[in-house]
């Protein structure tokens, strides 16, 4: 037997053993508890903003109702365990086991990853193929319930929309409908690309999205960050505090003008760094070295940064290992 | 050579100008505004073609038998289900606004199968995998961050300042230094290379892509820059 | 093979599994004394706070939830600090999003804020998720010139027209502070860009970001920024200023950040040692080969 199925053999055996010593000591451990929430809707006559009346509908008891049905909201195992101990035949909060077996893949499918530290194997492979699958579906639902359905089928079937969807559309004019309708013969122009012959007219609508691509981003970088960035750096270097006694505390003006000007110098000689059109010699190299000097400063800024954003992102998914699964921990007090 | 290169230009010119022109004349912002509701509209067909992409490199797989044909299955199988359950919206209430309304409830509620996928696969695996990164940087830290030279040795100077002055541990190292020299404290030494020198670094950047963003947008509009096209690409 | 070349050959996983211990151990520690570090505010952080508390009671302003559940780890407890500080100030607030999964981040915060806490701020009148909008830069645009036009509907499908809460508001400009929670594209970069810019000084905006993005928005404070959160040490330090602020009893949730520290404290020192480690390996190594 290799050395690396044996360590996987052995962590596997202890994982399974400290899971089964923890869900015998204290409160167990993975458990997700809901609430029912029983929904009664009927549709009432109410005032508009103008005075008129409009039908709207508003929670009733359910026997007034026309509409009900019931959702379920997850309720912490704190108010579960104190209903019990109030009652121990209370059904309004229960084990939800969906939930439940869903907490339970999570925690698996945050392991499978992790295992990936180690080695790869079939359950990084398993945890990668069900990652690409669902998100690859998950973008695709959400354009069209959120992109397509409200924007295209609003535009130019509003009654099926307002029907079926989103009752409070309001209809398109003449001008977005004739987008939208460019917008559909442009996007099927695109998915042409998958026929066996005429894919060269995907380029059309690539065209369309370079070119507006284009046009959207050089107002908004030449207005924002050309010009403001500029403005902000033509700051007055010499800044003045005053002292109490009304004149100009000089060791206190001292840091702010030291501040700007090192700004400053450190902008122009970065920007002459990025003049590569210019050999880097002479003043010009020394100006260029300086900026360099910046600009690795910058960069030392931006790994710390990133570090911490990385290690923050890894404290999270060891809180939901240690909380929401195990139970080690509850900071959030939802079981005490 | 008119369907295949002409043609495509003047869309990317005229749809490019509009959006140029929509920012400072008022009678066609309204256009503008269209057009950029037309681009999210082909964006979100578009990501039908990354679908079809996918269903076609794994169905080669599974037909070819090649080496791991399996997880080309589970792609196929949580892609599908997951497309059905969204789309058809399956065991989505409505909304309480509109309970006649079919399909006016939103689908990532959480008792919904699409709620569930997305609440106990794709939340933990995402997660998981951008926190993968934080081992990736400490060993990359430890095998190949060298302060080589002087530009090297600023790079970690400034990155030991910044992740210590950023934690308590700042505190604890420098926290006894008095007043007078409470600059040189780590935390506020980390304040001040953000404040100044990331400031100006940054800034550098920052106009300088501005720049190059101004410069490649026009040679765009003007019909000068057609690399995009593909096969070659100048005017 | 001596001592230097030994640890020169170190197996990675040595290291992931150090990283794993300094992340993990902490994590148990805290979880369990519920102790923190103390946190001083630097200015970016308390810049925000003063921007919020100078609204005058009852102003609306919009809160930007542009990020997903993989950066919430970072970016979830600066969204709770500031709808909790927003909450306690009583001002009137909007939240959008232009990530798919940000109205879900509004919607989750919203349950555990203002639901939980402040439930007599009713929706539609004191506060109001008007959800996702898909577009990035094309809804700034938008709203703009046309803020109903770019949020026709709330998350709840009701028409923005008739919601209290916007009665008066035609363009974002209507809106004296912009909230931003971002964790990449569309993001504060593009708020900034598009909306701030534009709008002739009407806008103050701050934003919390990633701790891969603060370092690229700081050039914009305090111009265009009036304040920035940077990773989860913003987020800890704008916790702790709101919670001071707002006194007494503080929930277990309103200290997320300063918790997540203690295991920032040990990751960065592991850093530290690694990267020295590193460097004197090389150096001996590098002697040794000349010698």
């Amino acid at each position: 037997m290799s050395r690396q199925r044996l360590t996987w053999i052995v962590l596997g055996v202890v994982l399974l053993a400290l899971l089964v010593v923890r869900g015998f000591v204290g409160q167990g451990l993975g458990r997700v508890y809901v609430q029912a929430d029983q929904v009664s809707l009927a549709q009432m006559d109410e005032k508009g903003a103008d005075g008129s009346l409009v039908k709207v509908w508003k929670p009733v008891p359910a026997a007034q109702a026309t509409q009900q049905w019931t959702e379920w909201s997850q309720a912490a195992p704190k108010a579960y365990f104190e209903a019990v101990a109030k009652n121990p035949a209370q059904t309004d909060i229960t084990l939800s086991w969906p939930r439940t077996i869903g907490l339970w893949l999570a925690a698996f499918f945050t392991l499978a990853i992790f295992s990936f530290l180690y080695s790869d194997n079939v359950f990084y492979k398993l945890a990668e193929a069900t990652v690409v699958g669902v998100s690859a579906a998950y973008w695709m639902v959400i354009g069209f319930w959120d992109t397509i359905v409200p924007k295209l089928f609003g535009a130019l079937t509003p009654d099926m929309v307002i029907k079926w969807v989103q009752p409070s559309l309001q209809p398109a004019g003449a001008m977005q409908q004739a987008s939208m309708w460019l917008a559909l013969v442009l996007g099927v122009m695109m998915l042409w690309r998958l026929a066996p012959r005429g894919g060269w007219i995907a380029a059309w609508p690539l065209a369309f999205i370079v070119g507006v691509t284009a046009g959207l981003k050089i107002v908004s970088h030449v207005e924002s960050d050309l010009m403001a960035q500029s403005v902000a750096t033509m700051q007055p270097v010499v800044q003045l505090v005053p002292a109490a006694d009304g004149g100009t505390d000089w060791y206190a003006s001292l840091w702010p003008t030291l501040a700007n000007a090192l700004v400053l110098v450190g902008v122009i000689c970065a920007l002459v760094y990025f003049l590569f059109s210019v050999q880097h010699k002479g003043v010009v190299g020394a100006t260029a070295r300086v900026g360099v000097w910046y600009l690795m400063i910058t960069f030392g800024a931006s790994f710390g940064f990133t570090v911490m954003g990385r290690i923050a992102l890894l404290a999270a998914r060891f809180e939901f290992l240690f909380d929401d699964w195990l139970w080690l921990i509850d900071p959030n007090h939802l079981r005490s | 050579m008119m369907l295949t290169r002409a043609i495509p230009l003047w869309i990317a010119v005229i749809g490019g100008m509009v959006m140029l022109v929509s920012a400072f004349l008022k009678p066609i912002e309204g256009l503008g505004e269209n057009f950029a509701d037309a681009f999210n509209v082909i964006a979100a067909i578009a990501s039908v073609l990354g679908a079809g992409s996918l269903l076609k490199s794994n169905l080669s797989s599974i037909s070819r038998r090649d080496a791991g044909w399996g997880y080309a299955v589970l792609v196929l199988f949580t892609f599908i289900i997951t497309l059905v359950f969204g789309l058809a919206k399956i065991g989505v209430h409505p909304s309480h606004d509109f309970p006649t309304a079919a399909f006016s409830g939103k689908q990532e509620t959480p008792d919904t199968p699409f709620g569930w996928l997305y609440e106990y696969a794709m939340v933990p695996l995402t997660s998981t995998m951008f926190a993968l990164l934080a081992f990736y940087v400490a060993s990359a830290a430890f095998r190949a961050f060298r302060a080589k030279n002087l530009e090297a040795g600023l790079l970690l100077g400034t990155a030991f300042i910044v992740l210590l002055g950023r934690t308590f541990a700042g505190v604890v190292l420098t926290g006894w230094l008095p007043e007078w020299a409470s600059g040189l404290r780590l935390e506020n030494l980390s304040v001040y290379i953000m404040q100044v020198f990331n400031t100006a670094g940054n800034r550098a950047i920052i106009i300088g892509i501005a720049l190059g963003v101004a410069a490649t947008s026009l040679r765009i509009l003007l019909g000068v820059d057609r690399s995009w096209m593909g096969g070659g690409g100048q005017s | 093979m001596n001592m230097v070349d030994r640890l020169n050959a170190l197996d990675r996983r040595w290291v992931f599994l150090l990283m794993g211990l300094a992340v993990a151990v902490p994590i148990l520690w805290i979880g369990i004394t519920g102790n923190t570090f103390p946190e001083t505010p630097t200015p970016a952080a308390a810049a925000v706070f003063k921007a919020v508390e100078d609204q005058p009671e009852g102003t609306r302003v919009l809160v930007a939830f542009d990020y997903d559940p993989a950066s919430a780890g970072e970016l979830q407890p600066m969204a709770t600090a500031l709808l909790h500080q927003c909450a306690q100030r009583k001002l009137k607030i909007v939240c959008i999003a232009l990530w798919p999964l940000g109205g879900n981040m509004a919607q989750q915060t919203i349950a555990e804020v203002i639901r939980a806490d402040y439930p007599a701020m009713r929706e539609g009148e004191d506060f109001v998720n008007l959800g996702y909008q898909a577009g990035n830069e094309g809804v700034m645009k938008v709203v703009l010139t046309d803020f109903k036009k770019a949020f026709p509907v709330d998350a709840r499908g009701q028409a923005t027209a008739d919601l209290p809460i916007l009665q008066g508001v035609q363009t974002v400009k209507d809106f004296p502070l912009l909230l931003n929670v971002s964790a990449g594209y569309p993001g504060s970069k593009e708020w900034v860009q598009y909306v701030v810019s534009a709008s002739e000084g009407k806008v103050k905006m701050v934003a919390g970001c990633t701790g891969v993005q603060s370092p690229q928005m700081y050039p914009y404070f305090p111009g265009q920024l009036a304040g920035i959160l940077g990773a989860i040490k913003g987020a800890a330090e704008y916790e702790s200023l709101v919670n001071q602020s707002i006194g007494g009893d503080v929930a277990p949730k309103y200290r997320e950040a300063q918790r997540r520290m203690a295991p920032q404290l040990f990751g960065h020192l592991l850093m530290v040692a690694l990267i020295v480690a590193g460097n004197t390996l090389f150096f001996m190594g590098r002697k040794g080969a000349r010698a």
